[in-house]
């Protein structure tokens, strides 16, 4: 199938690996941000094509895996009023919140429903005039656009019975929180790709230059991650830290100006608590209050308790690359995608889950 | 700088309500199956763990097997519930070698539902069970409340003859036989979706709905030694082989470029996010048999139009039993584990 053979060719990936085998003079670690990088390189056993010195260590970039858990929980209660129409990505719906999952919720009687963009949720709010439609607006950078134009549109057409609960992460923020973390041992980052199509790569420059570390822009194909892999190791070996784009067929320096335009226009730049990790400052970001009106924490005020986080679950650690899925005890035996104790275990991008389903043979 | 406190939720209650998934042909219903069916129903023929019973009656072999069908929405492409819920069980009972006789059906009919939907889902099953030459010989009808169903759901059950010596079921498969898959996969679910969900495509992809005694006969009547044949219906080919290799106590190890599947329903996976292995199929089927008549079942499948995709996918081996590995694309290896849970479309 044209554009994705291409990059999945055996023949391809062997020369990617053999140029990965003779540049690696010492041990290095690349954190690759994304992840649906990291089900990527997981599913297709990529870590088989190089060398004993390169290990990966998986990012934050898995926005179901980084919702607080009191998200979730308001999110269950909006579900649960009687006249709602609750919609939500897919792999939302399984992330266990403090007593149940959204899935859960729906089958107890919720209307949840699972769309493929936030605007079949507005969709839904024009054709049900007499119910309230909430969004679940949860993502990164790249998920930020069609959210802020549902909202923008709902404005535009007087739609009043559509609101979003916003959950909204930043990529930049993260990346510097886990850098400035004492214990980090990352040498280079592969940049979350789709991110970057929005937002393009400059504001990766001030960071790199900080911290002295690589970045390369990569794509989520087989080989995209192998090319972005051998272009980190290239540049560690050389000693240089720059931003580099290997996703050049996706990716422009500037980004997308009207997608970026779009969010500035709905969204601001706020403190987010970050699921596992903590609050990360300028973390996220919020509804404008000019569009107050469809904030679902404004329509819904609920009581979020604080809820205690258990123990036993390590996925704040895995999600800032310190451990991996294995070193929990809990792994595959306590915590499985049945029984999830985190929510990596359950998220189609989730660390944990990539592990459990795609496990060494 | 930012402190870290790393910390997870507490574990959510689960296991006390029946999920979705219980029904998706994973794990739940395993465990479902495993946990709750057999140990109240439980004997010979169904510790077997076969698509249908295989039972002596008055020393003739017999398969016996019943389904019952739940589909929304009822007409898609390629097909409607009619068409899956004779296939089905004519499937179920070719899968334990037996040449499908005869059929029951039982429909439970919403108040409300327009009796023109009924007319189609009946004139389908009709042309489908002469398609399969069974006889449709008994039945029975309900009608619930409006609300109380979701327009038809029908349930199926059948009986056939086993006229072949071979003992056709999981405990047959050995370690150096080939796993032959019938034809591409992932079209009926696939087809489902892009209606369910309102999706369109640029190319028809319409459901794979078909009777399989026909292409499985032809095989026994070539003689060919099969050992087991399983259909890859709710869970797609991933769940079939895990249960084989499971019941089986073998390994299997598939080779991921070698698994048909069209370039359409190749797409429209990508774009919705879905892996192809995991998609449901209502006219496919795996074959265990021995590797040196690999080829020439493919050959004899392939005459078939439905099975014109067939092909080799893998092999059984004696290590890592009871999981199932996938060689992928780019040279690595990993396991193919069993669908958990429902596919859910991602975020991004």
């Amino acid at each position: 199938m044209k554009f994705v053979d291409e990059y999945r060719d055996s023949e391809a990936a062997a020369r990617l690996s053999r140029s990965i085998r003779q540049r690696t003079l010492r041990p290095w670690t690349l954190m690759e941000v994304c992840g649906g990088q990291t089900h990527t390189i997981v599913k297709s056993g990529l870590q088989d094509l190089l060398p004993p010195e390169i290990s990966l260590v998986h990012g934050p970039g898995c926005p179901v895996c980084v919702t607080p858990l009191e998200l979730i929980d308001k999110a269950i209660g909006i579900a649960s009023f009687p006249a709602t129409i609750f919609c939500s990505f897919g792999d939302m719906i399984r992330v266990p919140g403090s007593s149940k999952s959204l899935l859960e919720a729906k089958a107890a009687g919720a209307d949840v429903r699972v769309v493929y963009s936030p605007l079949d949720a507005l969709r839904l709010a024009r054709l049900n005039p007499a119910r309230e439609v909430v969004f679940f607006a949860v993502g990164f950078e790249t998920t930020a656009p069609a959210n802020a134009m549902a909202v923008w549109q709902a404005e535009r057409e007087g739609i009043r019975n559509f609101s979003i609960l916003v959950a909204h992460v930043l990529v930049p923020p993260a990346m510097e929180a886990i850098l400035g973390s004492e214990n980090c041992r990352i040498n280079a980052f592969l940049a979350a790709g789709h991110v970057c199509t929005v937002m393009g790569y400059e504001e990766y420059v001030p960071i790199s230059r900080r911290w002295r570390v690589p970045i390369v822009v990569t794509g989520f194909e087989p080989l995209d991650l192998l090319e972005g892999i051998d272009m980190a190791v290239a540049q560690l070996e050389d000693g240089r830290s720059e931003v580099e784009n290997q996703y050049s067929r996706a990716v422009r320096r500037e980004g997308n100006r009207h997608a970026q335009q779009r969010i500035a226009e709905v969204f601001e730049v706020s403190h987010r608590k970050w699921r596992g990790i903590g609050e990360i400052p300028s973390g996220g970001l919020r509804l404008r209050d000019r569009f107050r009106d469809f904030d679902a924490e404004v329509k819904f005020p609920t009581e979020a308790a604080p809820v205690e986080e258990a123990k036993e679950c390590i996925s704040g650690l895995v999600l800032q690359g310190i451990r991996k899925p294995r070193d929990c005890p809990a792994f595959g035996t306590r915590c499985t995608p049945e029984t999830p104790l985190g929510a990596p275990m359950v998220s189609s991008e989730g660390a944990c889950a990539a592990y459990y389903h795609y496990r060494k043979a | 700088m930012t402190q870290f406190k790393p910390a997870c939720p507490l574990p959510a209650a689960t296991g006390e309500t029946v999920l979705l998934a219980h029904g998706g042909g994973g794990k739940l219903t395993r465990q479902l199956i495993e946990n709750l069916f057999l140990p109240v129903f439980g004997c010979a023929a169904l510790e077997a763990r076969h698509d249908g019973a295989r039972l002596q009656v008055n020393g003739a072999r017999v398969a016996f097997s019943t389904d019952s069908y739940v589909v929304r929405p009822l007409v898609f492409p390629g097909g409607n519930i009619g068409d899956l819920a004779v296939n089905g069980t004519v499937n179920d009972l070719a899968m334990c070698g037996a040449r499908p006789l005869y059929l029951s059906a039982g429909f439970i009919l919403e108040e409300g539902l327009p009796m023109v939907t009924l007319r189609t889902v009946v004139a389908s099953m009709r042309q489908c069970a002469e398609r399969a030459n069974v006889d449709l010989v008994t039945g029975d009808t309900k009608v619930v409340d409006r609300g109380k169903g979701d327009g038809i759901f029908i349930n199926t059950a059948g009986i056939g003859i086993v006229e072949t010596a071979l003992e056709i079921e999981p405990a047959s498969v050995r370690p150096g036989d080939s796993v032959v898959v019938s034809g591409s996969l992932g079209a009926h679910g696939v087809a489902i979706l892009s209606v369910r969900e309102g999706l369109e495509f640029e190319s028809f992809i319409a459901s794979d709905t078909a009777p399989l005694w026909e292409p499985v006969d032809a095989l026994l009547q070539a003689g060919i030694e099969l050992h087991c044949l399983r259909d890859l219906t709710r869970g797609g080919l991933s769940s079939a082989l895990n249960e084989i290799a499971g019941a089986a106590g073998v390994g299997v190890t598939i080779d991921e470029a070698s698994v048909p599947v069209s370039e359409p329903v190749r797409g429209a996976c990508e774009i919705l996010g879905l892996d192809p292995l995991y998609v449901a199929n209502e006219g496919r089927f795996a074959a265990f048999l021995p590797a040196r008549e690999a080829e020439r079942s493919v050959e004899r499948l392939r005459q078939f139009p439905i099975c014109a995709g067939a092909a080799c996918v893998g092999r059984v081996e004696a290590d890592h039993a009871g999981t199932v590995s996938l060689n992928s694309r780019i040279g690595g290896r990993r396991v193919l584990d069993m669908l958990s849970g429902e596919q859910l479309p991602r975020i991004c």
